[in-house]
């Protein structure tokens, strides 16, 4: 295997491994974590086809990771936000209580 | 090469199935930083160094700062007897290691570049140039996104405290009206 390919697959282990979490804890907040480390996977193979492929000096794998990882803060700022807006509302943070869009 | 990239590799995997695993939620959010460290010195092999740094800047300093953050607020931090998976959790284990084994397939099965044996230079002045007045192969610069995404920040955070704080305004002026009558 060429370290390409290694590097594809520890990413794609890490969004499993993100995913895995997201899709079966209870915590709002854990579930947000899982998609964080889903992210971030994600940026890894944006750096490894930069590193590896056939045109690294036009840094174009690496621009969209900075803008990513820029993004990804917002989405993380919102995220929290909301989760301690809905914890005030519901008094829960537990992904199977909060099932209703009515305040 | 190979050696420092399992390192690497094992560590980061480490911390992100504590991550996901553990039942204490700070507990958690400490592993997930072992993580996100992790993926910072892998960026630094793979020889961004300036993407490397940003992650340890935004990533542990600042997100998983929000979440411990979010934890405490919310005093998800006790820990409960109860069960911390949900429902059905070994459907969603399923279609996890299902999705795994069919990336793992198609990574190992394609054709895929065996690269360059030396690191690509991107030191910071070089994407400097890059993202403000583009090269000579490629003219595209990416002033008008930086923009765009400082904008989108600035209004991510104005509404993140806008969120935060609405519904307990309301309560609190009932407290304040309360307090003098008793």
């Amino acid at each position: 295997m060429t370290p390409l390919q290694h590097y594809l697959l520890f990413s794609a282990l890490l969004f499993s491994i993100g995913l895995a979490g997201a899709l079966t804890r209870k915590s709002v907040i854990l579930v947000l974590i899982g998609i964080e480390l889903m992210l971030n996977a994600g940026n890894l193979n944006f750096i490894a086809f930069w590193r590896y492929g056939p045109n690294p000096d036009q840094m174009t794998g690496l621009i969209f990771v900075i803008f990513s990882i820029g993004i990804a803060a917002a989405e993380a700022a919102v995220g929290l936000a909301l989760i301690i807006s809905i914890y005030r509302h519901y008094k829960s943070a537990n992904v199977d209580r909060i099932d209703s869009l009515k305040g | 090469m190979s050696g420092t990239f399992f390192a690497i590799a094992i560590v980061t995997i480490a911390g992100a199935i504590a991550a996901m695993s553990l039942r204490n939620p700070v507990h958690c959010a400490l592993c997930l930083v072992i993580a996100f460290a992790g993926l910072a010195a892998a960026y630094l092999q793979l020889g961004a160094e300036f993407v490397g740094f940003a992650q340890i800047l935004v990533y542990i300093g600042a997100v998983a700062i929000l979440i411990v953050f979010a934890i405490l607020l919310t005093r998800s931090s006790e820990v409960k007897s109860g069960k911390y998976f949900s429902g059905a959790s070994w459907i969603g284990i399923a279609i996890c290691i299902i999705l795994f084994a069919a990336f793992a397939r198609a990574i190992r099965s394609s054709d895929l570049l065996t690269g360059h044996s030396q690191p690509p230079r991107a030191t910071v002045q070089e994407i400097g140039i890059q993202m403000f007045k583009g090269t000579r192969g490629n003219q595209t610069n990416y002033l008008l996104p930086l923009e765009v995404a400082g904008v989108l920040l600035t209004a991510a955070m104005l509404g993140a405290a806008v969120i935060a704080l609405q519904e307990n305004s309301p309560e609190r002026e009932k407290h304040s009206d309360a307090q003098p009558t008793s």
